[in-house]
């Protein structure tokens, strides 16, 4: 690895950067217990993540992001607000050959602010475009914010609300349902026959039925499950007119003024989105106060839903076809409530890869 | 010299065996009945009795150059499994089905899309994901990543996987069949969209493995 040493240096100008914009340098453990980011990001992480086994300890992980171990940190014996910034390195199993590195430098800026939400995000933003500017690594945003407020804002139960949210990290499973919601697509056979089963006779009765009550699964589980399928069955779908819009929303693509300005347009018929849009608006204001060419920076809803689940508002990454994202970060209020045992605080961060940088210096 | 990998033990080494025999490759055990050695019957030929679940990565390593075992196994264990070997020939032994299977009492999961949303309430009431127990890993959380199943956990099990929903270890499981049997008396039913793999007992060949001989004896072995 002849290029190593470049890439050190990278990272050590990246790091010096951050602590230039005013954070504090964190440290972070290489071993991490397992269970805490097996029960965030389920067992999927495991795929991508090194497990292994302490005597003591348990299952323990190699650090795959810094985001986790910070945001703890924070929660435990933090500042209010705060700036943070780590340099180290991360680990991720290949599951292709290929030369794509197991192991590399990650350079990271997170912000802990309840003060300023879109002062934040811009912030963040305008940081990491000033360090990549004059390299090929092209930006993009999204907002899975706008997203998730219009799946609450539906006209539909709240169950359904739930097992949409609960999969929008998940974009095949997530489509899977909400063309199901919609009346899109046809009730599966095996659903079918379920329900008419269930018809039969009272939940009891069938569970006995079946066979004896094996597992931790309780009849009281089995039975109340079967009674939401019921009650789901009854359910209308969701309206054509709603659903269109929010399939529009998954798929939009726009220069990020334009986007802005066909989200206000449909804002009147799915007024819940309109809090998000309003914070979207106040994000682009405040990028464009630091400078960025609003007009044409790319905005992709849906940009975060497939990477490791916790962005739950504004999103960002800088690309470069054929490698991996120079830059990703975003919005993830939620995980600081998930790990912060009660507490939270609005939080925005991101990272760079200096072994990609080094590739892509114009 | 060539060196066969053969599962060691039990009905798969025996039909293995008469394969190889019935394509003029005379193989036996050798030494007393406890010792895992064999002979065969070919010159610049060795046999090399191998668990089946480590003849994969023997294969991947090219410590030897034909193997037989699943194709559940191959798939299993070795990423890329295309690239590291590849199959010369369906042995037509040794089929079964790598599926999901629940407790027959749940009346209200038949599908992949109802284990997802049994797990999401589980998790809810139990506290901890939904447990599947299985000894292919791999497999399994790519099958299930690919539909977007969540909020389950896998649970090694080497083995009577059946048995762990009744021991309270597991709340599911992945695991082969061929009948079906062993699954209804442990009162578990497949769930209809889980066929993860069909699989059987293949020959295949590490790609570090390469030569005349090699050629000649793999078309004497897929000709005959």
């Amino acid at each position: 690895m002849s290029q190593k040493p470049a890439i050190r240096a990278e990272g050590a100008r990246l790091f010096a950067a951050f602590q230039a914009a005013g954070a504090v340098p964190v440290e972070a453990g290489i071993l991490l217990p397992a269970e805490t980011l097996l029960d965030l990001y389920g067992e999927d992480i495991r795929a991508r993540a090194y497990v292994t086994t302490d005597p003591l300890q348990g299952e323990m992980m190699l650090r795959p992001d810094f985001t986790v171990p910070v945001v703890q940190a924070h929660m435990a014996h933090g500042a209010d607000p705060a700036r943070y910034c780590y340099l180290g390195e991360v680990f991720r199993k290949q599951e292709h050959l290929g030369n794509r590195p197991s192991e590399y430098l990650q350079v990271g800026f997170e912000v802990f602010d309840r003060a300023a939400p879109a002062e934040a995000d811009a912030e963040v933003f305008a940081l990491f475009a000033g360090l990549l500017a004059g390299t090929r690594a092209q930006p993009v945003m999204g907002d899975i914010g706008i997203l998730m407020a219009a799946v609450q804002g539906l006209d539909t139960t709240a169950r359904r609300k739930a097992a949409l949210l609960r999969h929008v990290w998940r974009p095949g499973r997530f489509r899977q349902l909400l063309d199901r919601f919609s009346g899109r697509a046809a009730v599966p056979a095996a659903r079918a026959a379920l329900l008419e089963r269930l018809a039969t006779g009272s939940p009891q009765a069938l569970i006995a039925a079946a066979g004896p009550m094996i597992g931790l699964r309780a009849e009281a589980d089995i039975a109340e499950r079967a009674a939401a399928l019921i009650e789901d069955a009854g359910t209308r779908a969701i309206a054509a007119p709603e659903a269109a819009l929010l399939y529009d929303l998954l798929g939009l693509q726009a220069p990020a003024e334009a986007a802005l300005a066909h989200l206000r347009g449909i804002t009147f018929m799915l007024p819940a989105i309109a809090p998000a849009v309003d914070n979207f608006a106040a994000r682009l204001e405040a990028l464009r106060a630091r400078g960025v060419d609003v007009a044409r920076l790319p905005f992709q809803a849906g940009l975060g839903r497939t990477t490791m689940e916790y962005y739950d508002g504004f999103t960002f990454s800088f690309e470069v076809e054929g490698l991996p994202a120079v830059a990703s970060g975003g919005r993830y209020d939620a995980l600081t409530a998930v790990l912060g045992q009660g507490r939270s605080i609005p939080a925005v961060g991101g990272v760079i890869r200096p072994e990609v940088l080094v590739q892509v210096r114009a | 010299m060539i060196k066969i990998g053969v599962p060691s033990k039990g009905r798969l080494m025996e039909q293995t065996f008469e394969w190889f025999s019935a394509r003029g490759l005379k193989m036996r055990k050798s030494g007393s009945e406890r010792e895992y050695s064999g002979h065969v019957a070919a010159e610049g030929v060795e046999l090399v009795l191998l668990s089946a679940g480590e003849i994969p990565r023997e294969l991947a390593a090219g410590r030897i150059d034909l193997g037989v075992t699943g194709s559940d196994l191959v798939r299993d264990k070795l990423a890329d499994w295309q690239v590291q070997v590849s199959e010369v020939a369906a042995l037509g032994f040794g089929h079964a089905d790598l599926i999901i299977a629940v407790p027959a009492c749940w009346i209200d999961v038949d599908t992949l899309d109802d284990l997802d949303a049994a797990a999401a309430a589980f998790r809810v009431r139990h506290g901890h994901r939904l447990r599947i127990a299985t000894k292919y890993h791999r497999l399994v959380r790519d099958f299930l990543t690919g539909y977007g199943v969540a909020d389950y956990q896998l649970v090694d099990s080497q083995g009577a996987t059946e048995a762990t929903v009744k021991n309270l270890t597991a709340e599911a499981i992945a695991d082969i069949t061929s009948s079906g049997e062993t699954l209804k008396a442990n009162h578990l039913k497949v769930l209809s969209d889980s066929l993860i793999l069909q699989s059987q007992a293949m020959l295949f060949r590490s790609a570090l493995s390469t030569g005349p001989e090699l050629d000649a004896l793999i078309r004497r072995l897929s000709g005959g």
